[in-house]
């Protein structure tokens, strides 16, 4: 079957789709956007996470079909041009990235909680990642990738953490 | 394959029982696993999230949430932690904000998993299913809707179409053994809900048994011992011996099995503890609230 949706803005078809395929391998496979990675096909690990009209999901688990006309966000629409989202120069300037497998899906993940909730506190950035597994970092250096782009993105708004705001 | 894509309700239930082996996907969250690792291989899919209604809810006159059935989970979350405190709490144990952001209550009750984290609020609260079909509509008592592993009361050409839950009346709890906080299938889980108008207590026990299921024995127990010390009017202390009795006639209804998650034995236990403690919760929840309305 075809199927028409967007995927960061573009229009895009993808054809010769399985019924049972997952957007996921449309992604990866049919429309040359390897960004979200193919791990457990299960939903356990989070590397293929994308946004679903807006919502954070796992790529592996929404079937090809379902997104016929609707718009979806991957790991490459992140960056604007050459200049990378500051939750992407955050994860190379902490040194968050170290095989880099589980990276696309924790950036995605990261980007949605930094839309929601300017000052998390480590408690609710541990949450907003929970679905997300790296396997190398131990996961602090993520946690500092979090609060730095946390902070640089209230700096570049003016704005302080205040506490409970978010 | 086939992908079939209904737009509406009434189109949905024509796909349906034109094609009585289609599988619903509405999250995709159980059955894409089951497709990726070619565990099934359906002659055809029924998608159902361009069904906008299956992702609305709303309250009807007697204080029933009338919960479309492909509501996410992060939407009871946000919307509805107040009216369904004990749904919402299992709600925030299933998976991770991903999953939640699709997986929804009518999956849980199609797949009918015992270890699905929905089940026991609903049993719990009292809820009923609605089920639909070309021929019509029935409305599911929860105590009758599972009847065994992955097996419940749907028709081969039935759909769900929303899931009716009171509001709470009263306090309630979920709680959920595993080896962390997130992504975890229930070792055992267990909810208790205080319905203090009719001076009831209602459980369900997860992830213990076949099915999901009512801890009955307890239930009446706690309800005679309740009643006979006038706890409901004095808003005294619960006995502790009452709540440890409590939760070993939890731990008694449960019939679990041996398996990769944790040992029949230790799920009696675990059980035995959550009831004793959820209830203990609930009544000091209860009491707390009495105090403050008085």
């Amino acid at each position: 079957m075809r199927v028409t949706f967007t995927v960061n803005g573009r229009p895009t078809e993808a054809d010769d789709v399985w019924e049972g395929e997952s957007l996921l391998y449309v992604l990866r496979e049919r429309v040359g956007l390897p960004g979200s990675k193919n791990a457990c096909e299960q939903g356990e690990c989070g590397s293929c996470t994308v946004y679903l009209d807006g919502a954070p999901v796992c790529a592996c688990l929404v079937a090809a079909g379902q997104v016929q006309d609707r718009a979806v966000g991957t790991v490459e629409g992140l960056a604007d041009g050459d200049t990378l989202d500051p939750v992407q120069q955050a994860f190379v300037d902490a040194g968050a990235v170290q095989c880099g497998f589980c990276t696309p899906g924790l950036l995605v993940q990261t980007h949605d909680l930094l839309n929601r909730a300017h000052h998390p506190s480590d408690a609710e950035i541990r949450e907003a990642l929970s679905g997300n597994l790296c396997r190398c970092t131990g996961y602090e250096k993520i946690m500092d990738a979090v609060r730095l782009a946390a902070a640089r993105k209230a700096d570049a708004r003016g704005t302080a953490p205040a506490g409970s705001e978010g | 394959m086939e992908f079939l894509r209904p737009a509406t309700w009434e189109e949905a239930l024509a796909v349906k029982a034109q094609h009585p082996s289609a599988v619903p996907i509405a999250g995709g969250t159980d059955v894409m696993v089951e497709l990726n690792f070619d565990r099934r291989r359906p002659d055809a899919l029924v998608d159902l999230n361009r069904i906008r209604e299956l992702h609305e809810w709303r309250i009807e006159d007697d204080d029933t949430v009338r919960l479309g059935a492909s509501v996410p989970y992060a939407r009871i979350i946000e919307a509805l932690h107040d009216r369904l405190p004990g749904l919402s709490l299992g709600a925030r144990t299933v998976g991770s904000p991903q999953i939640r952001n699709r997986g929804s209550v009518g999956g849980n009750l199609g797949g009918a998993s015992p270890a699905g984290d929905a089940h026991p609020p609903l049993l719990a609260s009292g809820a009923t299913v609605e089920a639909a079909s070309v021929r019509g509509t029935r409305l599911i008592p929860i105590d009758d809707f599972y009847l065994g592993v992955k097996r419940n009361a749907l028709e081969p050409d039935e759909l769900i179409r929303a899931v009716h839950i009171p509001s709470a009346t009263g306090p309630q709890q979920f709680a959920k053994i595993g080896t962390r906080n997130a992504m975890v299938i229930a070792v055992c889980s267990f909810a208790v809900a205080l319905h203090p108008h009719t001076r009831d207590v209602r459980t369900g026990i997860g992830s213990a048994a076949p099915t999901p299921r009512r801890a009955r024995e307890a239930e009446e127990f706690i309800r005679a011992e309740l009643d006979e010390s006038g706890l409901w009017t004095s808003g005294g202390e619960l006995p502790r011996a009452a709540a440890r009795r409590f939760g070993e006639l939890v731990a008694g209804a449960a019939a679990p099995i041996d398996d990769v998650r944790g040992s029949a034995a230790y799920r009696r236990h675990a059980l035995a503890v959550l009831a004793r403690r959820t209830l203990l919760w609930t009544w000091n929840d209860h009491r707390a609230t009495g105090r403050a309305a008085a």
